[in-house]
């Protein structure tokens, strides 16, 4: 059998994340290939609705990744965003998510190596977990409701 | 509430008239003072250079027994023990790692929340409010207030905002009656441990505390540890050697002072055991 | 219905060496939308370039993607080109084909399909886009420059001299701030007021520049290019227009001893002053806490002496609103009273001062006229001591950073103590000698060297008097660590430089912001030290850290340097990703429901309330409003909202949910 590839979706800021990874690229730095970035202009621009859309349409796993405290390009959008984080963080038992299927992290755009590691060890650790499929399913039986 | 006392080895020994007066005071408050079961060596001095687990278990041990006899607070009159014994409860509030270790060794579990009070704290917080009802005597005289080194240091642990010219027991001696002098040398080095190796060292710097007091015109110096006291009054001869000259003026302990104020007689405040004779001017 | 073109690059083999472009092309162009796709070997060399004109024109493209390198990198240059060929430049979108996949994945199927899945969720975003303008923002070509000092006076002389409007605002009855105070100026000891009067002058006669001392900030609205400044002009109670400066009131005044704060205490004035003579406009003020009418209501010595009756009691302060383009803070520091060092025994000790003090008591137009000369009893002082960081590098203190300037003035101190004092000794206790700058070093060896100053490394523990001496303890570090022991005559401690007591207040009332002691923050520290987070609000000199005159000066120079730049275009011109509140028609339907979540999370204060009216013009809702201005496109506010009813242009909520389905719909 072959091996699960789970699909990742990184939410990522626009000036230190994005950046970040640019700086993996130009480093040649390897990496998994089930990781595929979504560029923001910072993560308190982040509604973690976009996340359970996201689990909804077949991710995975998620990364959440944006500047360091005290270095965000709009000076508090991070802030905002871990805040957001932690209030979400304990809804997600009720929500029927894993916590481990979301990865909150600071990634700076002089930190590609990182980058690379942090995309790798969330592969692994999805991997370990399995394919999300709960949401897809109440989606499904949802589409076929409305059909019918 | 229970109000331990740790009295440490000078306090048995040396320094016996601290203990003393102190217990005396506390009585006369009507506080009972309940002094730690099988307390052991608090580890001054030379332990926290040689060996630091050893350094912060021996207080430590002393804290855990403290704490199972359910005590709240813990009074430690010598300068040396309070320096010791507050230390470690800082570290090992800051180290989590190193207080299990501790707690592992001592075979105690130790929460590290009584409140450690030095002899300075302890009256200011129980002594103070009794101070206009008990006093019988005043202390109408000029006095140098001696803190020496440890009672308010490091500032990083005792958060003392005035820890470069301390007033607190200034304050407390204005209630007796007596007038503290403005002086420099509030926390200038006694020497300490060279009281054994380096007596002369001691004369020295002992000898231009002593000096600047007496030209100042305090008719007594008050002093608040065993180590300064022991220096400022049993070290008089190599004070005398150092200034060439005969000095008279007596060291006694803030709690001595307190039990003369409350008109206890000289030999319940144990002034008899100095070595520099005591003759104040104490009123009715 | 949407036509969008997709534009592979090959960057050489840069891409296609681990990416089959041809196939990606090939599947992109099957997507629903996708007008035409292709493939090229450098999609940003001019031939690239040229396929993108032409397609978007042949083909009437309503949308592009460039699936090349990162965005970071090209989007400017793609966006630019399609704007050439006539489509709006925010209808095309970069996908990351090289940082983000060519270079971190090898040659693999799963590769090529990750590219595929990236470009379709931009094709996605692209159909979403809308033409987005460039936001123009009229800029009002007045500069408000905050403070007096040599920073306020060096910022609006040079945007003055550009040809702008200035509004110079200081808060003493004179400008000239510290700099006035100063004996000599190191390295080069020349004087201070010298130099600095002329510039005084020049300030008060520029055509351009209008000059409110006694006067304060109260409020400031608005944004870059358009701020309402409101100022507090207090009350002189005298008629400046009339008012001669003749002098008479101030040499007649009956209230004499009060501490002349020009003097730092070691002189005095009277009730009516004129700070010092040089005070630029050398017409007095009525300070009122200390006048006998004010306080008893009888004299008026003044008022009868006046030869031109300029004299008014009865004025009230007065509320002036400007409206500026910009705003330069230049409210300078101040020096930290050393109360928190009992053992230095200041205020207990008459001829224990402070490094300001010293500065008067040189100064030809100090108390002492110059001559040094002992507070206590006017003797000039045989030995002298300067402790160096008096405060700073002390986190005991509250004070862990180095204020920078204290060495230099030490030094020039200690020398100019020995130039006036002959045979007079020195001891100055430091901790380290920082004396990096022009001539700066060399001007410190001069002080040990030619005017033997004795520099002792290490700090004092204590002063305190004992027969008429200041008695120094301290300690030789570098000679074996000996104590020391210095009977002085005066003793000067080189207090640290602190903030002044409004600043925070000030910093509030400006929206920047400012460090835990503070001082103003820039907006970055290395490449931008004279913004602040506030777009047209600049810092000159030491109000955003300790900094000597060359240093203030040039920073000045700098924030006028900026001020001159944003007052050279008529209009600004900004990135037009700002957020918005939806509209419906009639209003009162719009979603907003006015809670204001929005503003509370904009970093910016760019949201402020909207109030929609019925015809007869009663408010009917309360909504936010975006102002465009001040927006810088963060998209907090649209995370926040509850109803939806705010969205961020080019990252809207229906984008973004967009490329999160295509990328993860790729079966």
């Amino acid at each position: 059998m072959t091996e699960f590839e789970p699909k990742i979706v990184a939410f990522v800021c626009n000036w230190c994340t994005y950046a970040g990874a640019d700086l993996t690229g130009t480093s040649r730095i390897k990496y998994a290939q089930n990781v595929k970035i979504i560029r923001f202009p910072c993560t308190g621009r982040i509604d973690f609705m976009l996340l359970l859309k996201a689990f909804g349409e077949g991710a995975d796993g998620i990364i959440v990744s944006g500047c360091h405290p005290n270095d965000c390009h709009y000076t508090s959008g991070n802030f905002h965003a871990r805040r957001r984080w932690i209030m979400f963080r304990g809804l997600l038992d009720l929500l029927g998510i894993d916590i481990r299927r979301i990865q909150y992290s600071w990634v700076s755009a002089a930190e590609g190596a990182k980058w690379a590691d942090i995309v790798n060890s969330t592969v692994k650790t999805i991997r370990e977990l399995g394919p999300y499929t709960d949401y897809a399913k109440v989606a499904g039986y949802l589409e076929k409701e409305v059909k019918e | 509430m229970k109000i331990g006392f740790y009295p440490g080895c000078s306090l048995t020994g040396a320094s016996r008239e601290y203990n003393e007066s102190l217990l005396a005071i506390a009585k006369e408050a009507g506080i009972e003072l309940c002094e730690i079961t099988d307390w052991n060596c608090c580890g001054a001095t030379a332990a926290h250079n040689l060996n630091k687990e050893l350094s912060l278990s021996l207080p430590a041990r002393n804290l855990a027994l403290a704490e199972l006899e359910e005590m709240d607070e813990l009074v430690v009159p010598c300068a040396a023990c309070f320096n010791r014994l507050i230390m470690t409860q800082h570290e090992l509030d800051e180290n989590k790692e190193i207080k299990i270790q501790i707690e592992e060794k001592l075979q105690m579990p130790l929460n590290n929340r009584i409140k450690i009070l030095n002899v300075l704290q302890f009256i200011e917080q129980h002594i103070v409010s009794h101070l206009n009802t008990l006093i019988k005597k005043q202390l109408n005289f000029d006095v140098a207030c001696y803190y020496g080194c440890l009672l308010v240091r490091p500032q990083k642990v005792m958060k003392s905002e005035r820890f470069e010219d301390p007033m607190s027991m200034d304050v407390i001696m204005q209630k007796l009656g007596a007038n503290p002098i403005d002086w420099p040398f509030k926390t200038e080095c006694c020497g300490a441990g060279f009281s054994v190796s380096k007596p002369k060292i001691v004369g020295e710097l002992s000898g231009k505390i002593v000096r600047d007091a007496v030209n100042r015109g305090a008719k007594a110096i008050v002093v608040a540890c065993p180590m300064c006291h022991s220096n400022l009054d049993m070290r008089r001869p190599a004070i005398e050697a150092y200034l060439d000259m005969k000095v008279d003026i007596p060291v006694i302990y803030i709690t001595q002072a307190i039990a003369l104020a409350l008109g206890l007689t000289p030999r319940q405040a144990g002034i008899n055991r100095h070595f520099v004779p005591v003759n104040l001017p104490v009123n009715s | 219905m949407s036509k969008i073109g997709v534009f592979i690059c090959h960057c050489g083999e840069n891409i296609s060496s681990t990416v089959d472009v041809v196939r990606v092309a090939e599947e992109t162009g099957k997507l629903e939308g996708v007008e035409f796709s292709t493939d090229y070997k450098y999609m940003c060399s001019d031939p690239g370039q040229t396929i993108i004109k032409q397609t978007i024109k042949e083909k009437g493209l309503t949308g592009v993607v460039v699936a090349a390198c990162s965005p970071r990198m090209h989007e400017p240059t793609f966006r630019k080109a399609c704007q050439e060929a006539g489509l709006n430049p925010y209808m095309c979108e970069m996908s990351n084909l090289r940082e983000h996949c060519s270079w971190v994945h090898d040659k693999s199927e799963a590769t090529t399909q990750k590219a595929i899945d990236l470009v379709r969720t931009l094709v996605e975003k692209v159909k979403l886009n809308k033409p987005l303008y460039p936001i123009k923002v009229p800029v009002t070509k007045t500069a408000l420059v905050l403070g007096g000092g040599i920073a306020g006076i060096q910022a609006s002389l040079d945007i003055a001299n550009a040809g702008h409007k200035v509004i110079l605002v200081e808060k003493d009855p004179s400008i000239g701030g510290h700099m006035s105070q100063l004996s000599e100026t190191f390295p080069t000891l020349d004087c201070s007021q010298c130099i600095l009067t002329p510039r005084m002058v020049e300030v008060a006669q520029h055509p351009n520049i209008t000059l409110w001392t006694y006067a304060e900030l109260e409020k400031l609205e608005g944004f870059i290019g358009n701020f309402k400044a409101t100022i507090r002009k207090k009350a002189k109670s005298i008629d400046e227009n009339i008012c001669n400066g003749c002098g008479h009131c101030t040499t007649k005044c009956p209230t004499k001893k009060i501490p002349s704060e020009f003097n730092t205490g070691l002189g005095t004035r009277t009730a009516i002053y004129v700070p010092f003579p040089q005070a630029v406009p050398n017409k007095p003020v009525i300070d009122k806490d200390n006048c006998t009418y004010y306080q008893k209501g009888k004299c008026k010595i003044c008022e009868k002496l006046c030869p031109t009756g300029a004299i008014r009691f009865d004025q009230q302060d007065e509320l002036v609103e400007l409206e500026v383009g910009a705003v330069v803070i230049a409210t300078g520091f101040n020096v930290m009273q050393p109360s928190g060092f009992p053992e230095y025994g200041y205020g207990k000790y008459k001829d224990v001062i402070t490094g300001l003090q010293f500065e008067r008591l040189a100064s030809a137009s100090g108390p002492t006229l110059g001559e040094i000369r002992r507070p206590s009893d006017g003797k000039i002082p045989e030995k002298i001591v300067f402790v160096a960081c008096a405060g700073s590098r002390d986190p005991a203190k509250g004070i862990p950073y180095c204020s920078k300037i204290c060495c230099m003035y030490t030094a020039k101190h200690a020398m100019l103590y020995q130039h006036k004092v002959h045979g007079g000794k020195s001891y100055i206790f430091y901790m380290d000698i920082r004396a990096a700058g022009k001539n700066y070093e060399e001007f410190v060896r001069r002080a040990i060297v030619d005017d033997e100053v004795n520099y002792i490394r290490g700090r004092v523990s204590k002063v305190y008097e004992e027969n008429g001496k200041l008695i120094v303890k301290g300690v030789d570090t570098l000679l074996n660590a000996k104590p020391v022991e210095i009977e002085a005559d005066m003793v000067v401690l080189a207090s640290a430089a602190v903030a002044n007591p409004g600043a925070e207040e000030l910093a509030q009332k400006m929206h920047v912001s400012y460090d835990s002691y503070n001082f103003f923050s820039e907006a970055h520290p290395k490449l931008k030290p004279v913004e602040t987070n506030t777009a047209g609000i600049f810092l000159a000199g030491a109000c955003q850290a300790p900094k000597d005159i060359p240093e203030t000066v040039s920073q000045a120079s700098g924030a006028a340097s900026k001020v001159i730049i944003l007052f050279s275009q008529n209009e600004l011109s900004r990135e037009p990703v700002v957020a918005v509140v939806n509209r419906s028609a009639p209003p009162v339907y719009s979603t907003c429901v006015g809670c204001f979540m929005c503003a509370s999370a904009c970093p910016y204060q760019a949201i402020g309330e909207e109030l929609i009216t019925d015809r007869k013009g009663n408010v009917i809702k309360r909504v936010a409003k975006v102002n465009p201005g001040l927006c810088q496109g963060c998209g907090t506010c649209v995370a926040f909202c509850r109803s939806k009813s705010i969205d961020i242009d080019g990252y809207s909520n229906e984008q973004m949910y967009s490329e999160v389905m295509a990328l993860l719909n790729n079966d």
